[in-house]
């Protein structure tokens, strides 16, 4: 237990093995250290990152979902007014189309009546000529002259 | 050993006895062969095994702790790095809890006397026979084991620790304001500075030897103990040793984490202005 070399010796040992731990020990573990830290803070970082980005991305997601929903419908229902705006069109214009043929099939009957009436016109007037021939022919005659108006009448 | 039977005195002293290489008024050179030739060699002597363990434990705590860094990953740790990583953070944590200032020295000094000095510590767990008894097959007729049970280690590292503290004390106050603050301080006036002085000076020379002794003291008394407890009769022995071993785990961490924090607060106050 006596106080000798050893003291120095313990000093110079001491001083030595800071030295290194300053030099070889302490850097590399506190660097390993800081990084790890700071890979830890950045994964944590970026998971919140992450985690709000994938927030946004289902805000944005259910928002196009609504968007395009409602396109579908308002698509829809242009469609369904489309449809039933040609099928009224498509009525009109048959209806239209209907009248304008019975008002061709009635004009067409008119004028055939017409023709008709004119025909018979002419052959009435023409009969009445050849009546009015016939009684002149024989005007003596009344008995004669009443046959000849029956069968002009039966004629009519 | 001593002798083929020795009295508990002999070997008591057989076992507190050091390595002792030096030169001696008769024999020159050599290795002291009893304590009182260790004596007579008087300073210019070395302690064998003090230096050789501690500086074992040194080896194995720069060799451990480098391979650690070196090979450290910044991503998923081993267990071995993990146990290194624990100590080191734990390190870091009480040096920026009690250190304010700013000096990359602090950090690795504290360190270094953490590992090295439990390193040294936990020789003590070594049952005490088994390194003295295997070295005298070996031919080597002392062997004290724990450095720490050596004032000169103790007192080594603590006076390495005083340096630093003069150190710093001067180059962050400047020699103007380190001299004032021993001549000012408690009192200031100037009729007390003979008075300050003596105050100030004395619980400077105190802390290096406070720390020193305070460590050495702890581990001395706890080998003693355990040469005591070995004394006994084989088969009492381990009822006693073995909690006295126990507890030990418990003090030889606690004197390592004491001198190291000691020395941080220390010098945390030298790098204080008052």
């Amino acid at each position: 237990m006596n106080i000798n070399m050893t003291l120095i010796g313990q000093m110079i040992a001491f001083a030595i093995f800071v030295w290194f731990c300053i030099k070889y020990v302490w850097p590399p573990i506190n660097n390993a250290l800081h990084e790890r830290q700071k890979k830890i803070a950045d994964g944590l970082d970026a998971a919140s990152r992450a985690a709000r980005d994938l927030e946004l991305a289902e805000q944005q997601a259910e928002e196009t979902l609504r968007e395009s929903k409602e396109q579908a419908a308002e698509i829809l229902e242009n469609a369904h007014k489309r449809s039933n705006q040609m099928i009224d069109e498509a009525r009109e214009q048959a209806r239209q189309e209907g009248e304008r043929m019975i008002a061709n099939a009635k004009t067409e009957i008119d004028q055939e009546v017409n023709r008709a009436k004119e025909e018979l016109r002419g052959q009435v007037s023409r009969l009445a000529i050849v009546g009015a021939e016939r009684i002149l022919e024989s005007s003596i005659d009344e008995k004669q002259h009443a046959k000849l108006v029956d069968k002009l009448a039966e004629e009519l | 050993m001593a002798g083929n039977n020795p009295t508990p005195t002999e070997y008591i002293q057989h076992h507190l006895q050091n390595l002792t290489y030096g030169y001696h008024p008769e024999n020159g050179w050599s290795i002291a062969h009893s304590s009182t030739e260790a004596q007579e060699m008087g300073f210019w002597a070395i302690h064998l095994d003090t230096m050789g363990w501690s500086l074992a434990m040194g080896v194995l705590f720069i060799w451990l702790f480098r391979k650690v860094g070196k090979a450290a990953t910044t991503g998923v740790p081993g267990k071995l790095q993990n146990a290194i990583e624990m100590v080191f953070e734990f390190i870091e944590g009480t040096v920026r809890g009690a250190f304010h200032g700013k000096n990359s020295l602090i950090g690795p000094l504290a360190l270094t006397l953490f590992v090295w000095i439990f390193l040294m510590n936990l020789l003590k767990l070594v049952p005490v026979d088994l390194a003295p008894a295997l070295f005298a097959r070996l031919g080597v007729e002392y062997m004290k084991l724990v450095p720490t049970t050596d004032p000169n280690a103790t007192l080594g590292m603590a006076l390495g620790v005083f340096c630093l503290i003069i150190y710093y004390s001067i180059k962050v106050k400047g020699l103007g304001g380190f001299a004032k603050e021993l001549s000012l301080t408690p009192f200031n006036h100037w009729l007390l500075i003979p008075f300050n002085l003596v105050m100030e000076i004395i619980s400077l020379l105190v802390k290096p030897l406070s720390l020193g002794l305070r460590l050495f003291g702890n581990m001395f008394a706890g080998e003693v103990i355990f040469i005591l407890i070995a004394l006994l009769p084989f088969w009492v022995t381990w009822t006693l040793n073995v909690p006295w071993a126990i507890f030990h785990i418990l003090v030889i961490t606690l004197q390592a984490f004491i001198f190291t924090v000691l020395t941080v607060v220390y010098l945390n106050a030298a790098h204080e202005h008052h």
